[in-house]
């Protein structure tokens, strides 16, 4: 029984950490925030000089040959220091979509420019339903695997050249895949670091990939998500716990107050808790366990809430100086609350919890 | 990661899960048993469980073989609470502070006489244990224990009174903390005696709980002579001994726990889904079906927390920073899981006993729950233990009287 990541893996979060500090600090992150379109390539190109984007792929698309947990820390990193760069979207989301529904040859197209950083992928899932299942899908692929519909909350998608876009063709709901001819519509992403877009199709080429249904890479994508969620929270936490020890009023630090000392443990049961629920979910995902639909819409409807609100009494233990712009709390708690509202909230996995508890 | 189980553990389970088939009371879990609901009747019944367990060895089996145990390892332990509870086997009542609390400290702390003297009948259900640990003035402050046991030369001699002791008036012997010393800081003056509870001058008295049964007790010590041999280790080392008692609160029983929890929500989406309101099954209503789903993941996540405590513990020897929160973490869990239980009841929540939904088991259930976030520690101690030894926040300051501030 060891329900742990092994020495290299936290070997490789703590070096993810080292780099991101030294290289991604906010003052970095804020570059970006007045370009609803931007994001750091210079720090992208970084990256792929480490080899994090081939992590998870085989070797035969130029990966490293590692498995998705391998990638399950680093996205909390990536989380931690609210990156603006699509490594969640690209190579956690499209890309193990890819390698999971995609057919060998498919796969060996595909992947390797994911796998360097050369290309950056998305997926396009939700619509105008707001749900993130077979039944909100209501974009049509024709016989020819020409698609018509609009996607929406597509994350990355101005940074983008590839689209993994979830549609509903004469044999059921599956993945294609569209690299030309999407037009791509810029929104103001309520998380500032990370930017979003629309899709609309209208008879865009694509082509469908080998394995049908979602799932399982809807499930990776969604897990994915909860890991990078733990991380940007443990970054609240941290910040309100030092902020408390720091911040004096009454001659003493706020931090001795028992009405903060007992919302930090609160902060730190709501994190604690969320991480259990999303390392489970990342290794049932992984290992394709028997649970781990459940595991997933455990992970997702739990964490959802309790890290969202984790990240309001990280504004709250902070007062006034967090309600500021210049303060960067507001950094994390957006990319928190976006992250609550993205692959399925608390409320619709909740539901899919009901069914599979037998409800 | 890899959460699979290895061949020996693999039958274990099996060897554990098929002597409970055979042993289980008859009827247990039909509909036709009467399950003992009142204090005296879980006593009678418990004692005859529990002697059925220890006879075949399946009490105290964490315990080490010299001392008439399985030695059976960690993942074994929790292998068998996990067994027994998805058997809804009852759990373990009246010898708990025996097994669990009473012989590990005296394994670990007493003479080799007091070892001899006092850890076979535990193992064999002749002597029943309690815990005379807090009092009226030392709850979440244990230290300020005041009992006070006043060294006469070759006796003791114990006055004082003790709160919350389960099983004292069915016990033969307590674990008792008391005051030795009250020249020196107050952890300091602590020594921990094995009272025999048919001494004169011991008086317990049962205390009426919030569910109208009476577990626990009052226990009033006046001029109690207590004899000398009854020190267990060395004088005003209680403190220390305390805590090796403590530290056997929780442990392995985690998931097990985590399977009753379970049970118990299983019989709550039954409830839901035979009780109507509006016409339509309340587990169908969206408001109640969100709840009961979260209740759901919220136990899901419990059993996610124990296996990371367990591979800590495996790896590490001690629970990690999961460890502090996860009290915290299902006390609550469970207080919520209970009041969810009343509401689906609807207006039934207003009837108790025979006449309310489930014979009154979701009343019970919810006043049941308090103990959790009370008990071994309130929340309010965890949150500052969590606060400072975990998250290294200040220590609060002293409170003081007005006029010396």
């Amino acid at each position: 029984m060891d329900f742990d990541f092994s020495p290299e893996q936290y070997t490789l979060r703590d070096e993810a950490r080292r780099f991101l500090e030294q290289q991604c600090p906010t003052s970095h992150v804020r570059e970006f925030i007045d370009d609803p379109a931007g994001w750091s390539r210079d720090l992208w190109k970084q990256m792929a000089d480490l080899g994090w984007m081939g992590l998870a792929f085989p070797e035969s698309v130029g990966g490293l040959g590692q498995s998705f947990l391998d990638l399950v820390l680093l996205l909390g990193e990536l989380g931690r220091a609210v990156a603006p760069v699509p490594f969640l979207s690209s190579v956690a989301q499209a890309g193990q979509v890819i390698l999971r529904h995609g057919s060998g040859d498919q796969q060996a197209r595909l992947l390797p420019g994911i796998a360097s950083g050369e290309r950056v992928a998305t997926l396009a899932v939700a619509e105008g339903a707001g749900t993130y299942g077979d039944a909100g899908i209501e974009t049509r692929a024709d016989a020819d695997g020409r698609l018509t519909g609009e996607k929406r909350y597509v994350l990355d998608a101005p940074a983008a050249d590839l689209f993994v876009v979830a549609a509903r063709g004469p044999a059921g709901v599956g993945w294609y895949v569209v690299e030309d001819g999407a037009s791509v519509t810029t929104q103001r992403s309520y998380d500032i670091t990370r930017p979003i877009g629309s899709l609309t199709l209208d008879g865009t080429p694509a082509e469908r990939l080998a394995v049908p249904g979602l799932d399982p890479g809807l499930r990776i994508a969604t897990a994915a998500l909860t890991a990078e969620m733990v991380g940007t929270a443990s970054k609240i936490l941290d910040l309100s716990v030092s902020y408390a020890k720091e911040r004096e009023q009454f001659g003493r630090p706020i931090g001795s107050f028992q009405a903060i000392k007992h919302k930090c443990a609160e902060m730190l049961t709501d994190l604690e808790s969320s991480r259990s629920a999303a390392f489970y979910a990342c290794w049932a995902v992984a290992t394709d366990a028997e649970d781990v639909d459940l595991a997933v819409a455990v992970a997702k409807s739990y964490g959802s809430d309790a890290l969202a609100r984790l990240g309001g009494e990280g504004v709250q233990v902070h007062g006034g100086i967090a309600f500021t712009w210049e303060h960067d709390m507001h950094l994390y708690l957006k990319r928190i609350k976006t992250a609550e509202a993205l692959f399925g909230d608390a409320a619709e996995h909740r539901e899919r919890i009901a069914v599979l508890a037998g409800l | 990661m890899d959460l699979s189980q290895s061949p020996s553990e693999q039958s274990f389970r099996a060897e554990v899960r098929a002597w409970i088939e055979k042993n289980l009371p008859e009827g247990w879990g039909t509909p036709a048993f009467k399950d003992p609901r009142t204090f005296e009747e879980r006593v009678a019944f418990s004692k005859e469980w529990e002697a059925k367990l220890a006879k075949d060895g399946w009490v105290g089996i964490h315990w080490p073989k010299e001392y008439g145990g399985r030695g059976a390892t960690y993942m074994e332990q929790i292998i068998f609470h996990e067994e027994m509870a998805r058997a809804r086997a009852p759990q373990l009542f009246i010898n708990f502070v025996g097994t669990n609390l009473a012989g590990p400290t005296i394994m670990a702390h007493g003479s080799e006489e007091q070892k001899q003297r006092y850890l076979p009948p535990i193992l064999s259900m002749e002597e029943v244990w309690c815990q005379g640990f807090s009092e009226p003035n030392a709850g979440s402050d244990l230290a300020n224990v005041q009992t006070r046991a006043e060294d006469r030369g070759d006796h003791f001699v114990v006055n004082g009174q003790k709160i919350w002791t389960s099983f004292a008036h069915v016990a033969d012997w307590c674990l008792l903390l008391c005051r030795t010393d009250t020249s020196v800081a107050k952890h300091k003056g602590l020594s921990y005696l094995l009272v025999d509870m048919k001494l004169p001058g011991i008086d317990p008295r049962p205390l009426k709980q919030i569910t109208g049964d009476a577990e626990f007790n009052e226990v009033f010590f006046t001029d109690c002579v207590v004899p000398k041999e009854y020190l267990l280790g060395e004088m005003n080392m209680g403190w220390t001994y305390a805590n090796t008692t403590l530290s056997h609160e929780r442990g392995p029983a985690f998931l097990g726990h985590q399977i009753r929890f379970r049970n118990v929500l299983l019989d709550l989406f039954k409830a839901a889904q035979n009780t109507k309101r509006d016409g339509i099954p309340v587990s169908e209503h969206p408001v109640f079906r969100q709840k009961l789903a979260g209740a759901y993941a919220e136990l899901e996540i419990m059993r996610y927390i124990g296996l990371r405590n367990i591979t800590s513990i495996l790896k590490h020897g001690r629970p990690g920073t999961e460890g502090s929160v996860a009290k915290l973490y299902w006390s609550h869990m469970v207080r919520r899981m209970q009041e969810l239980a009343l509401s689906v009841g609807g207006p039934a929540g207003a009837l108790d006993g025979e006449d309310a939904m489930g014979r009154g088991q979701w009343q019970r259930g919810y006043l049941m729950s308090f103990a959790q976030t009370i008990a071994a520690g309130s929340s309010e101690i965890q949150k500052n233990i969590i606060s400072e030894r975990v998250l290294g926040m200040p220590r609060g300051e002293t409170w003081a009287p007005r006029e010396k501030r």
